[in-house]
C-alpha cells in the first residue's frame, strides 16, 4: 500500500500511520477474541458432529473398501442427516464429514488420522477398511482417546487387543474362530454322512490366507479329515488352473480356499470349466460380495463362503433396500462385512445420544456395556467383542444366508452336496 | 503334463501378449511408460462397459477400443511426450524424463478411472466355457486370448520384419542417429511406433478382461510383468517378447503343477535373474553399448 493511498495530506502522514496501526492492531485484538468465542461458542452449543475418516479410495485396498466400507458411510450419512442429525440431549446436530484418501498405506492412514484430530479436529473417526489399517491406526486411536470400531478386521489377536486398548471393538472376530467353525460344519455333516473325509485347501500366502490356513490345518487334522491338498499361492496370481486341476484329480469332498476376491472369482471360474464340483466347495472373501452373484449367475447356488447373514431377518431385507437405494448403480452390498459395518455405526450413534454429548471416554464406556438394536439385530459386546458372529455362509436361492454356527438365530440348513455346476 | 504345458502356453501368451507393446514403446520409442498398465486397466473396463451395457462382444470391442486407443496414445506421444524428446539430450535422458512423465499420468488416468467406474472390482462372463484341446479341458476364453495373441505377434512379427516401415522402426530402434542419416523421418516413426504400442496394450486389456477379475487399481500388476518380460526378452525384440512370455507361463504352470504354487513367484524371478546374468541384454537383445 502507498502512502498516498493512506494519507492524502503529507503533514498528516505520520499521525494517520500511528491511527492505521492502531486500528489494525485492534481490529486483529477483536477478530482474535471473535474467534476464540465463536471457538468456545461451537464447544458449547455443538451446532454439528465433525465426523472423519481416512479410507482407501486408491491403492490395493480399494476393492474392498468400495463394496464393503465407503457405501456404507455414506449410506449412514445421509440418513443421520435426513432424520436431521444425532440426537444431543433435545436436540438433533447433522453429521459434517471429513475424509481423506489413506492410500491404502499404513503410514499413510495414520497421518491422516493425526489430521483429522490435530487439524481438523474432529469429534468421532471411523475406522479404515481391512486389518492391516485397523491394525495400524489402533494405537492412535488409543492414545488419542477415540472409539475405534473396527468392523472389517479379522484377526486372532483380536481379544488381547480389546485389552490393550479399550478403546477397540473387533467386530469381526477371530481368524481361529472361523476355521474352528468350519470345521464343525464339516465335521457335522461328515456324521450326517452327507460327505467324506478327504479335505483340500488352497490359501493365498497373505494376511488372510496364512491366518485362515495356519488355523484350519490343526482343525482339519484333529478332526480326523485327511488333508489331500495343501498349498499356498502368491497374491496377484493369474491363472489357478494348475492348482484346481491338481486338486480335480484328487477329487475330495472338500475344496477350501482362503481366497481375496480376485482368486476367489478366478478359483470359481476355474472349477466350473474343469468340472471340479466337490459336494463342499468354499470360497474366501469375494464370495459374498455382490459381484459374485452377478458374475455367476445359477451357478452360485451351493457354494459357500466365509461370512454370510440372516437373510430372512426383516431388518437385513430392509438394509438390503436401503443401500441398493443410496448406493451408486443401486449396487449391492457384500453379505458379510457390510452389514457388520452398519451396524457398528448404528452402534456409534446410539451410544452417542445415550451419552447426549461429545464425551468420547463415555461413548467409549457405553459401547462397552450397552446393548444396541442394529440391522445384525441385539449387539451386546463382552470383552469387546460380539458374542455372536456368521462364520460360514451358502447361497441359496440368490441369498448368502448364514449356515454355521448353527446355533445362530435365522442359520439356515447347509445345502450338502453343492448341485452340479451350469452351463452360463 | 499335456494339460499343465496348455496352461503354461496359455499363461504365457497372455504375458507376452502384455509386454508386446512395451517393447515398442520402450524399444523403439525409447519411452518408458510406466502407465503402460493403466492403459491395459483402461481398455478393460472399456470392454466391459462395452459388453456389460451394450451387450458388445469384446472380440467387436477390439475393434473400437485398439484404434480409439492408437489415436488417443498418438496424440499423447505428439502432445505430452514430444517435448521431452527435443529437449533431451541423448536417449538415457528421455528415459528418464519418460518415466517421470509417464508416472505422473498414471495417477491422471488412475484418478480418471476411479472417478467413473470407482475402486470396486470388476469382471464378467464372455466364453466362459470349458473346450476340449488336445484331449485336455480349457476355458474358452483364455483360448481365444492366446489366439488372437499368436496372430497378432506373428501379423507384427511379418510387419517389422517384410516391410519397408517395419525395417525403419527396426532401425530407429538400433539407432535413432543413423536412421536420420538414410532419410528415415525418426519422430514420426517414433509417434507411430509408440501408438501402435498403445493400441497392443489396448487389444491386451480386452483380451485381458475377459477371464481376469480387475478393478482401477491394479494396473501397476501389468506394468512390471510387461516390464520383466521386455527386459528378459531383449528390449526392443518382438521375437524376444513372446519367447520371455512363453518362457514365464510355462515355468510358472510347470512349477504350480509339479512342485509348489507357492514357488510361482520366486521361479519367475529366479528365471528373470538367470537369464540376465548369462545375457545381460536380454534373450534376444544384443548389447549396444
Amino acid at each position: 500500500m502507498s502512502a498516498s493511498s493512506m494519507a492524502p495530506d503529507d503533514t498528516h502522514r505520520e499521525e494517520t500511520m500511528t491511527t492505521f496501526l492502531t486500528r489494525r492492531a485492534a481490529l486483529l485484538a477483536a477478530a482474535t477474541c471473535a474467534a476464540t468465542l465463536g471457538l468456545v461458542g461451537a464447544a458449547y452449543a455443538q451446532n454439528s458432529i465433525k465426523i472423519g475418516y481416512a479410507i482407501s479410495r486408491t491403492g490395493p485396498n480399494t476393492g474392498g473398501a468400495a463394496v464393503t466400507t465407503i457405501p456404507n458411510y455414506e449410506l449412514w450419512v445421509k440418513e443421520v442427516n435426513a432424520a436431521g442429525g444425532i440426537k444431543l440431549g433435545d436436540k438433533r446436530v447433522p453429521i459434517e464429514v471429513v475424509q481423506y484418501d489413506d492410500r491404502s498405506n499404513a503410514e499413510e492412514a495414520v497421518r491422516a488420522l493425526e489430521r483429522l484430530i490435530n487439524q481438523d479436529k474432529v469429534d468421532f473417526i471411523l475406522p479404515p477398511w481391512g486389518t492391516g489399517l485397523n491394525l495400524a491406526v489402533g494405537p492412535t486411536l488409543n492414545r488419542e482417546g477415540y472409539p475405534h470400531l473396527a468392523a472389517t478386521a479379522v484377526t486372532d489377536r483380536a481379544p488381547e487387543l480389546a485389552k490393550r486398548w479399550p478403546n477397540s471393538f473387533w467386530l469381526l472376530g477371530t481368524s481361529a474362530d472361523a476355521a474352528k467353525t468350519l470345521v464343525e460344519l464339516l465335521t457335522k455333516l461328515r456324521d450326517e454322512k452327507k460327505i467324506g473325509d478327504t479335505v483340500a485347501m488352497v490359501s493365498i500366502a497373505d494376511g488372510f490366507g496364512i491366518d485362515l490356513s495356519s488355523a484350519a490345518r490343526p482343525a482339519i487334522t484333529a478332526a480326523k479329515f485327511k488333508l489331500a491338498y495343501d498349498k499356498s499361492y502368491p497374491i496377484g496370481t493369474q491363472d489357478l488352473a494348475p492348482i484346481v486341476n491338481e486338486v480335480k484329480a484328487l477329487n475330495p469332498d472338500v475344496f477350501i480356499a482362503f481366497s481375496y476376491p480376485p482368486d476367489t472369482l478366478a478359483l470359481t471360474e476355474q472349477a466350473r470349466i474343469a468340472g471340479l464340483n466337490p459336494k463342499v466347495f468354499y470360497t474366501g472373501v469375494g464370495t459374498a460380495f455382490p459381484l459374485y452373484k452377478q458374475k455367476f449367475g445359477k451357478n452360485i447356488e451351493g457354494v459357500m463362503g466365509i461370512g454370510g447373514w440372516s437373510g430372512d431377518s426383516p431388518a437385513i431385507k430392509d438394509y438390503l433396500a436401503r443401500h441398493k437405494a443410496s448406493a451408486a448403480n443401486g449396487a449391492e452390498p457384500d453379505r458379510w462385512a457390510s452389514a457388520v459395518t452398519y451396524a457398528s455405526l448404528q452402534m456409534l450413534q446410539q451410544a452417542i445420544e445415550r451419552v447426549g454429548k461429545v464425551d468420547r471416554a463415555a461413548v467409549i464406556k457405553d459401547l462397552q456395556t450397552g446393548s444396541f438394536d442394529t440391522v445384525i439385530g441385539k449387539v451386546k459386546l463382552e470383552n469387546n467383542m460380539p458374542t455372536r458372529y456368521w462364520w460360514v455362509g451358502q447361497w441359496q436361492d440368490g441369498e448368502f444366508y448364514g449356515v454355521a454356527p448353527s446355533k445362530n438365530e435365522g442359520a439356515r440348513a447347509a445345502i450338502v452336496p453343492k448341485p452340479a455346476w451350469v452351463a452360463p | 503334463m499335456t494339460n499343465a504345458i496348455l496352461t503354461g502356453l496359455m499363461l504365457g501368451g497372455m504375458y507376452a501378449l502384455v509386454a508386446m507393446g512395451l517393447t515398442l514403446q520402450y524399444g523403439v520409442a525409447r519411452i518408458m511408460n510406466l502407465s503402460y498398465g493403466e492403459f491395459l486397466i483402461a481398455a478393460a473396463f472399456a470392454s466391459h462397459w462395452l459388453f456389460t451395457g451394450w451387450a458388445i462382444s469384446p472380440f467387436v470391442g477390439l475393434v473400437l477400443v485398439v484404434p480409439l486407443a492408437f489415436g488417443l496414445n498418438y496424440a499423447i506421444y505428439k502432445v505430452l511426450l514430444t517435448p521431452l524428446v527435443r529437449r533431451a539430450p541423448n536417449r538415457d535422458a528421455l528415459e528418464v524424463d519418460s518415466i517421470l512423465a509417464t508416472f505422473g499420468l498414471t495417477f491422471v488416468i488412475q484418478g480418471a478411472m476411479l472417478a467413473m467406474f470407482g475402486g470396486a472390482y470388476y469382471s464378467y462372463s464372455f466364453l466362459a466355457f470349458p473346450v476340449q484341446f488336445l484331449g485336455e479341458t480349457v476355458a474358452a476364453n483364455r483360448l481365444a486370448a492366446l489366439g488372437i495373441t499368436i496372430l497378432l505377434g506373428l501379423s507384427l512379427y511379418l510387419a517389422l520384419t517384410r516391410t519397408r516401415a517395419g525395417t525403419a522402426v527396426r532401425a530407429v530402434a538400433v539407432d535413432p542417429f543413423a536412421a536420420q542419416l538414410v532419410a528415415i523421418n525418426v519422430p514420426q516413426a517414433s509417434a507411430i511406433t509408440f501408438a501402435l504400442g498403445g493400441a497392443l496394450v489396448a487389444a491386451a486389456g480386452v483380451l485381458v478382461s475377459t477371464f481376469l477379475t480387475f478393478s482401477a487399481s491394479s494396473g501397476v500388476v501389468f506394468t512390471m510383468k510387461a516390464l520383466i518380460v521386455v527386459v528378459m526378452g531383449g528390449v526392443g525384440n518382438m521375437m524376444g517378447c513372446l519367447v520371455a512370455g512363453l518362457a514365464l507361463g510355462l515355468s510358472e504352470a510347470l512349477v504350480a503343477s509339479y512342485v509348489d504354487p507357492g514357488l510361482t513367484l520366486a521361479v519367475n524371478f529366479a528365471l528373470f535373474l538367470a537369464v540376465l546374468l548369462v545375457k545381460p541384454a536380454g534373450l534376444f537383445g544384443r548389447a549396444t553399448r
